[in-house]
């Protein structure tokens, strides 16, 4: 009987979930899609606790509440600026969780285990174990635990790949002989290595697109688990998770100018830092330093203002006060906009959010495909802590290894601001020809301070 | 437990469009909302808690329920932590006053 309403309650929560997607869509309904989905999540947990009477309803509720207790600061505290690093730790806990419990079902079967189950769930260990390590080493790195550049050494994919191929071949040893379970501790351990030196090799900047792929490979795995168990509504669950976060990875990874299988391989940041080697434009040029009351003089001219924000405003700190110099702006009866580039940042989305939580109204926020016919219109272009992705060099010259990048073309405004820390080079390690431009003003300084300085300035000239 | 062959048919079927309405329903999302996008779904693969009670509801030795246990424990910080954040993110996201 129960056995029978578990499933309708099941047909239920995946209902939900696809309706809490498509409510996500557009802003308006967003928040009901939260909602739909939390409810699914209640739905499926209660349908399965009616089914399946849990024997140790103590350790159950310490679980839970144990679950609470990690879970409740992460959502209530974590700064926007810090959602990167906690989104690498979800996707460290969650596949973390899928790759223990299919663990345990291998234990739990042992050792009536057909070769179908075995398999199934050896992909699933292998996956879970390696998302595992991988996220947690993209946490340290969002975390400045570890440094961000990419750890490189030659041969370093032979060996990423042959410690995979090692866990592999050890899974397929498992599959062969199932009840000789010394063999999973060492699979698993291979799986987690492999996750370490994949994500190791990885750099900064490329995080948007590494998070997108782990959330990938974690809904992967929480699908495989589903077909072990034969439970649809996570097969659902793990399809819908994966197929979001290739998505995303795709979206980044074209934002990049990066090939598909360059994306799968995890070979990101191998190209670029190759490119390190030398500056490409150096040339004896000067870029020439403007300071911040040359620029409030500038903005007083000015009719449209289009911000261009990167990572380095994460790190400033400075969306709220971009935000004060956008409102001074707008008194005036300037128009602003934000243009804003698919990787700018440390995830998907990352700059939308921290805009959106210096109150910024989101229909000011622009797509770079929508901003960028718009900048020769323009009559300055703030860039703050951006800086690969305004590289007109991505666009001219076929020799850099930015060419053919997705750029904002923000070298084609009447005036560009660049408020920048130091000359040094992006995280591409390409000079940056914007800075030499007869149209740039570069502004030097931490973009916090910089900016309210600005804000000082724009007032005083009222 | 083993699999009947007709339930594999039926998993994959799932499985595929599932994905493919995955794909289709996360392109039409909004480039604004990809954090809390990431967020949501995340949450949502938290499901494996089913996975896991399952696991709980009989385990054969003490390894298994200790492994089972610590899952639930990860896994219901990620439906807290993931839905609460969502909740959060997307409450920040607002229209400007008297716009269109």
């Amino acid at each position: 009987m129960n056995d029978t309403i578990v499933e309708y309650l099941y047909v239920v929560a995946i209902l939900f979930f696809v309706l809490s997607l498509k409510w996500l869509s557009e802003v308006k309904t967003s928040r009901y899609g939260n909602w739909i989905a939390a409810s699914g999540m209640a739905v499926a947990i209660g349908g399965t606790l009616l089914a399946y009477q849990v024997q140790r309803v103590d350790l159950l509720i310490v679980a839970i509440v144990v679950g609470v207790i990690i879970g409740a600061p992460i959502a209530l505290k974590v700064p926007m600026t810090a959602v990167p690093q906690r989104t690498a730790a979800s996707h460290a806990f969650g596949s973390l969780a899928v790759a223990l419990v299919g663990t345990a079902e291998y234990y739990q079967r042992l050792p009536n285990i057909d070769v179908f189950t075995l398999t199934v769930l050896c992909a699933e260990m292998i996956l879970g174990y390696l998302t595992f390590m991988g996220s947690c080493i993209a946490f340290a790195k969002l975390q400045g635990l570890i440094p961000g550049k990419p750890f490189v050494y030659g041969g370093r994919n032979s060996v990423s790949l042959a410690t995979l191929a090692v866990a592999v071949a050890l899974a397929i040893y498992l599959i062969a002989n199932p009840t000789h379970s010394y063999v999973l501790p060492f699979m698993a351990g291979f799986a987690v290595l492999f996750g370490f030196l994949l994500v190791m090799a990885i750099g900064g900047a490329d995080m948007p697109t590494v998070i997108a792929i782990l959330n990938s490979y974690a809904g992967m795995s929480a699908a495989a688990l589903g077909f072990v168990l034969n439970n649809q509504v996570l097969i659902v669950a793990g399809a819908l998770d994966g197929s979001s976060g290739f998505i995303l990875a795709v979206i980044m990874s074209n934002a990049m100018n990066r090939s598909f299988t360059n994306v799968l391989f995890g070979g990101v940041g191998a190209v670029k830092v190759a490119a390190s080697a030398g500056p490409e434009v150096a040339g004896g040029r000067t870029a020439q330093a403007f300071t911040v009351d040359d620029v409030a003089t500038i903005l007083d001219h000015a009719r449209s203002v289009v911000f261009v924000p990167g990572y380095g405003m994460a790190v400033a700190q400075a969306q709220h006060v971009v935000k004060e110099v956008a409102d001074i702006l707008q008194a005036d009866g300037i128009d602003v906009k934000y243009g804003i580039h698919p990787v700018a940042g440390r995830m998907p989305g990352h700059m939308n959010v921290l805009l959106a939580e210096a109150q910024v109204p989101y229909d000011q926020l622009w797509e770079m495909d929508r901003i960028n016919p718009l900048f020769p219109e323009t009559d300055v272009a703030i860039v703050v802590g951006a800086n690969d992705v305004t590289n007109p060099a991505a666009r001219t010259r076929p020799d850099s290894p930015l060419f053919g990048m997705p750029i904002m073309n923000v070298d084609k405004a009447k005036t560009v601001v660049f408020i920048k820390r130091s000359m040094s080079p992006g995280f591409a390690g390409v000079e940056n020809e914007l800075f030499y431009l007869p149209n740039t003003m570069m502004v030097f300084g931490d973009a916090k301070k910089v900016l309210a300085d600005l804000v000082a300035a724009l007032k005083k000239q009222h | 437990m083993t699999l009947a062959t007709t339930d594999l048919q039926i998993n994959l079927i799932v499985f595929l469009l599932a994905t493919f309405l995955g794909l289709e329903l996360v392109r039409h999302v909004s480039r604004l909302l990809h954090t809390p996008l990431m967020a949501l779904t995340n949450a949502i693969s938290s499901v494996s808690i089913v996975a896991a009670l399952i696991v709980l509801a009989d385990p054969k030795d003490d390894l298994v329920l200790i492994l089972a246990t610590v899952a639930v424990a990860l896994v219901f910080t990620n439906i807290v932590s993931g839905f609460g954040l969502t909740e959060r993110i997307l409450r920040l996201f607002k229209q400007r006053k008297g716009n269109k």
